[in-house]
């Protein structure tokens, strides 16, 4: 079932390559791969914390890489959130007017590479997956875009690619850093010897560093993060939801896979230096998103702005707080997607997305209207979407399980810096949705259609998943939990602030209900 | 049971076959030439399989002690073979392009036959000069062969010689091109410069250390009587000619003339044969030397300034001939970052790996050049105008960048996992560079097939061989990207 979400899409793209009708296809194809993810989501009930469905094929025994796969909680709930995306992205993008098949071809390849890249459990095919992406991209942005298309396209590529490449050099020292009996591709292998201890501190400190520039690279980190608006205001639309919903998480589920189990070490060390960074990124380019005249930078700027929250959730190291990263990961997917799809939209039906053309689009576009509007309050992260649900549990979680560093405890000044940057993304988006939605309409807009019914489809279906999640967000964080508690309980014993599974989910829980934690004595 | 030194006996005696049937058939159809020539060498190539490796003895007397079969030479003996055959099929291709080099016939030689007759002579003669094209390269190939398999100085001597005279030829075939002439130039005056380095380094190993034979030179090295200071010196001169085989900087001023201006096919022997053969001798001739701590520092400036040179240099270029040129300096730089930390199979993996997307991007190179050109700009479009040679050329230019689940992916894998292990930390952060560098110059390609518009709409037309051998490279470089283990275990002890 694995192995059917992986090749569906890309055995669709070929398939289109030598054409077959494209969006037909490439329809069926994400809508049978969302099936799928479902399946594999609800078959995941009892024990989440260990990978199932897991098939392997072994590539070359001496350095024992395999090609295995298989899911485990936090797996599935990005396969789940990636086949989301790529239905809604395929479903949006409608009739494209040059090289239909090459279009669709490409949001096939990057949508298998990356839920690849999720259910690999090997970290040589973790890591290959996801460069199936780098090509596609340049050739989306470049054939496809709007705008500074070609200075976009080189800059991502010449970003990612260098990325990639010092992350390669982190996952290969990561490797090496094991003793020879253990060495290993398979992350599981991996992941038993490092609770061994078999990871030096040392080389715990070397290996993070790496790994956190080369996914703070993909991820968009501060100050690695200026690739990542002008790709997504040249992208179309399709491309933009995917990367900006899908693909960029992939380095953050790298870190939640790599580092939180076996690095802890490396963490640790370098808490403070990733605080200051992700600090920039929510409060640097917080400022810098307000300051945007353009929808389409506006949402790339948030979408670099909301990756702040995420890491001070990865790097509170604590099981609240991963949590929380991992629900607004899958949240923020959503949103940005549904943002992105909207505005794409709208550029197509205005040809423009500067705020000072715009104005009053909602009386002649309600749905569009409402969907951009459910978009927005999510991103905000009002109470009842799931963003918000992942900003508490971050907020949270980072403010009690964070690291002291020195006398000071750093995580909780960053908290509250952090929170300023919510009050942030609410002026800034409501201003975007005044300025596009609201006031008055100009003449030349009084004659645009709203979304054709097809198009209401994947919007409603992104609103929903956003609104359903919001409320029932302990699906999400039963998946998730325990597979985290298993490792940051033994890395945090010091502390003991969770001390079994059915604790950590209870206490969740009851921290989503009441919206308080119970903050115990250390 | 067949041995080792029949292969190359055999190779010599089609080039010569051929040579003398060119000479006395003077009317047949050179294309079956062409046939005879690849039909031969894969016969060869399949041979070659059932050939059981026997490395030399320590001690042996006579040819033994020149002439090794290990498993290594033998690799690399196929290796010279499939890289032969790919390049006498792409000189079937290039033939339309020889026929404008030369003169026609004269007048009134023949009395004029009838008019049927004239045409099918027409047609014939259009692939002139084929026939002597297509032999030449079986020399070279048996100077590759013979050099993989060299353990002895005086015997590297010679099979660098074979290969370089007969290369000289290959270089300047189309000489009625003033380019082609200025790089045949250039090949001949810097490679014999290169030869009389090769020469007075070995004479100085040989003055110092009293041998030619590398695996005795080892023992003496070793041997703690001996002073190194001179057998090093020596060394270094050997390293000048070897550098200029591999195209190392700084030896590598001729590589972008004599790349661009070469026939396209022979360009492609150049940067493919020339250079694996040259990393082979290069491994053989270091290993007793390795002990010593200068070689190593040398090596590694040698490969930074290489891995810098070759990238930058590339970067502006805007013929695809030349960027390949720089590109292959690019490579050399990466494959002596596997010669720093000495792993042989890293370095045979990636030369695999290079030969198949090189190869593949020349195939297609040599392709659309007889109908547009070789300046980048003359691939604009290609993507619409033939949607099979956009692609191949996608693959080969992201496999050079070297993009995951293509084969040069998996040779830089190699390279840079033997270079974390070694901790050479200067060329690990120069290679991130220079790998960004790279995905800059190879995607302009791409960006010019798929991107840019073309006024030309008309598909390119690609014969069948052509087709199948593109096909093939192209499955060969995804296959190996993906599942690498046969070449890993070809070279397994």
């Amino acid at each position: 079932m694995v192995l059917f979400t992986i090749f569906c899409p890309i055995v669709a793209a070929v398939l289109i390559m030598l054409g077959v009708p494209a969006r037909k296809t490439a329809l069926a194809a994400s809508f049978l791969t969302f099936a799928a993810a479902v399946f594999l989501f609800a078959s995941l009930g009892h024990s989440p914390s260990d990978f199932q469905h897991v098939t392997s094929f072994s590539i070359s025994p001496e350095w024992r890489l395999s090609f295995t796969t298989g899911v485990d909680g936090l797996s599935v709930v990005m396969v789940l959130l990636a086949s989301i995306v790529t239905l809604a992205a395929v479903w949006f993008a409608g009739a494209i007017e040059k090289h239909e098949n090459a279009f669709y071809a490409c949001l096939l390849l990057i949508s298998g590479g990356i839920i690849g890249a999720f259910a690999s459990i090997d970290l040589f095919f973790f890591y290959a997956f996801h460069e199936l992406a780098l090509i596609p991209t340049f050739l989306l942005i470049g054939i496809w875009g709007s705008g500074n298309r070609f200075a976009a396209a080189w800059k991502i590529t010449i970003y990612l690619a260098i990325g990639s490449f010092i992350l390669l050099l982190g996952l290969i020292l990561l490797y090496q850093s094991f003793p020879l009996g253990s060495r290993s591709f398979d992350i599981r292998t991996l992941q038993t010897a490092a609770s061994m201890g078999q990871i030096t501190p040392d080389a715990q400190r070397h290996v993070y560093l790496l790994l956190l520039i080369g996914f703070g690279i993909l991820i968009s980190l501060f100050p690695f993060h200026t690739w990542a608006p002008e790709a997504y205001a040249a992208a179309p639309a399709p491309a933009a939801m995917l990367h900006a919903g899908v693909l960029k998480k992939f380095g953050l589920y790298g870190l939640l896979r790599l580092a939180i189990p076996m690095l802890p070490e490396g963490a640790r060390h370098w808490a403070m230096l990733l605080v200051v960074l992700l600090l920039g990124n929510i409060i640097y380019v917080g400022l810098v998103t307000i300051a945007q005249k353009r929808l389409d930078w506006m949402l790339g700027y948030s979408s670099v702005m909301h990756m702040g929250y995420i890491f001070l959730g990865i790097a509170s190291f604590g099981v609240l707080g991963v949590t929380g990263a991992v629900v607004l990961m899958f949240a923020h997917g959503l949103s940005i997607a549904l943002l992105f799809g909207l505005a794409g939209e709208l550029r197509k039906r205005t040809g423009t997305l500067d705020f000072d053309e715009l104005g009053g689009l909602a009386r002649v576009m309600p749905f569009a209207g409402l969907a951009f509007g459910l978009g927005v309050f999510a991103a905000i992260g009002l109470p009842g979407f799931a963003n918000f649900a992942g900003e508490i549990m971050i907020f949270f979680g980072a403010f009690r399980d964070g690291w002291e560093i020195g006398r000071l405890h750093m995580f909780q000044v960053a908290t509250i810096l952090a929170l300023w940057g919510v009050v942030m993304s609410t002026v800034y988006m409501l201003r975007a949705y005044r300025k596009t939605f609201m006031g008055t309409i100009r003449e030349k807009w009084q004659k645009l259609p709203d979304l054709r019914p097809g198009l209401r489809v994947p919007a409603t279906l992104l609103a929903a998943a956003l609104l359903c999640y919001g409320f029932f967000p302990q699906f999400l964080v039963r998946m998730v939990a325990p597979g985290f508690s298993k490792f940051l309980s033994a890395n945090k014993q010091t502390r003991s602030v969770v001390s079994s599974e059915v604790e950590t989910s209870r206490e969740i829980s009851s921290t989503l209900r009441h919206g308080i934690p119970r903050l115990r004595s250390e | 049971m067949i041995t080792a030194p029949l292969l190359e006996i055999a190779v010599l005696v089609l080039g010569m076959l051929i040579l003398l049937i060119e000479a006395f058939a003077a009317n047949i159809d050179k294309r079956v030439l062409a046939y005879a020539v690849i039909t031969g060498l894969a016969l060869v190539l399949l041979a070659s399989f059932f050939v059981a490796p026997f490395p030399s003895p320590e001690n042996a007397t006579g040819f033994w002690s020149f002439y090794t079969a290990d498993r290594l030479a033998i690799f690399f003996k196929q290796f010279a073979l499939l890289t032969t055959i790919f390049v006498v099929i792409m000189m079937i291709d290039y033939a339309p392009v020889l026929r404008s080099s030369f003169p026609e016939p004269k007048e009134g030689r023949l009395p004029s036959p009838p008019e049927d007759e004239t045409r099918r002579l027409e047609s014939r003669r259009s692939l002139n000069g084929l026939g002597e094209f297509v032999a030449l390269p079986l020399f070279t190939c048996a100077g590759l062969m013979y050099l993989v398999s060299a353990i002895d100085f005086v015997f590297i001597f010679v099979s660098l010689e074979l290969v370089t005279v007969s290369f000289y030829v290959l270089v300047s075939f189309t000489r009625r091109n003033p380019v082609t002439l200025e790089a045949g130039m250039k090949y001949l005056v810097l490679s014999a410069l290169a030869t009389a380095f090769l020469v007075y380094g070995i004479a100085w190993i040989f003055g110092a250390t009293g041998q030619t034979n590398l695996y005795r030179l080892t023992a003496t090295l070793a041997n703690a009587g001996t002073a190194s200071g001179a057998a090093l010196l020596g060394m270094v001169f050997v390293l000048v000619a070897l550098g200029f085989k591999i195209a190392a900087v700084p030896f590598q001023i001729w590589v972008p003339d004599v790349y661009q201006g070469a026939p396209t096919p022979v360009t492609a022997y150049l940067s493919v044969g020339s250079k694996a053969a040259g990393f082979v001798v290069l491994i053989r001739v270091l290993q007793p030397f390795m002990n010593l701590p200068q070689t190593e520092r040398l090596i590694f400036v040698i490969a930074l300034l290489t891995l810098i040179y070759g990238n930058l240099a590339a970067l502006p270029q805007t013929n695809l001939k030349r960027l390949l040129a720089y590109s292959s300096i690019a490579h050399a730089g990466y494959l002596l970052i596997g010669v720093v930390c000495f792993d042989v199979r890293a370095i045979t993996f990636y030369l695999v790996a290079y030969l198949l997307m090189t190869l593949l991007s020349f195939a297609v190179l040599i392709i659309v050049a007889q109908q547009t050109g070789e300046e980048i700009s003359d691939f604009d479009g290609l993507a619409r105008r033939s949607p099979f040679l956009a692609f191949a050329m996608l693959i080969g230019m992201i496999s050079l960048a070297g993009v995951p689940f293509t084969a040069g992916f998996l040779g830089k894998f190699y390279i840079f996992y033997a270079a974390v292990v070694q901790r050479q930390i200067a060329l690990i952060i120069t290679g991130v560079i220079t790998v960004g560098c790279g995905f800059y110059y190879y995607l302009k390609i791409v960006r010019a097939m798929y991107w840019q518009s073309s006024s030309k709409t008309d598909t390119i037309p690609v014969n069948g061989l052509s087709r199948v051998t593109i096909s093939a490279l192209i499955v060969a470089t995804i296959w190996l990207g993906i599942y690498p283990q046969p070449i890993l275990d070809a070279l397994k002890h």
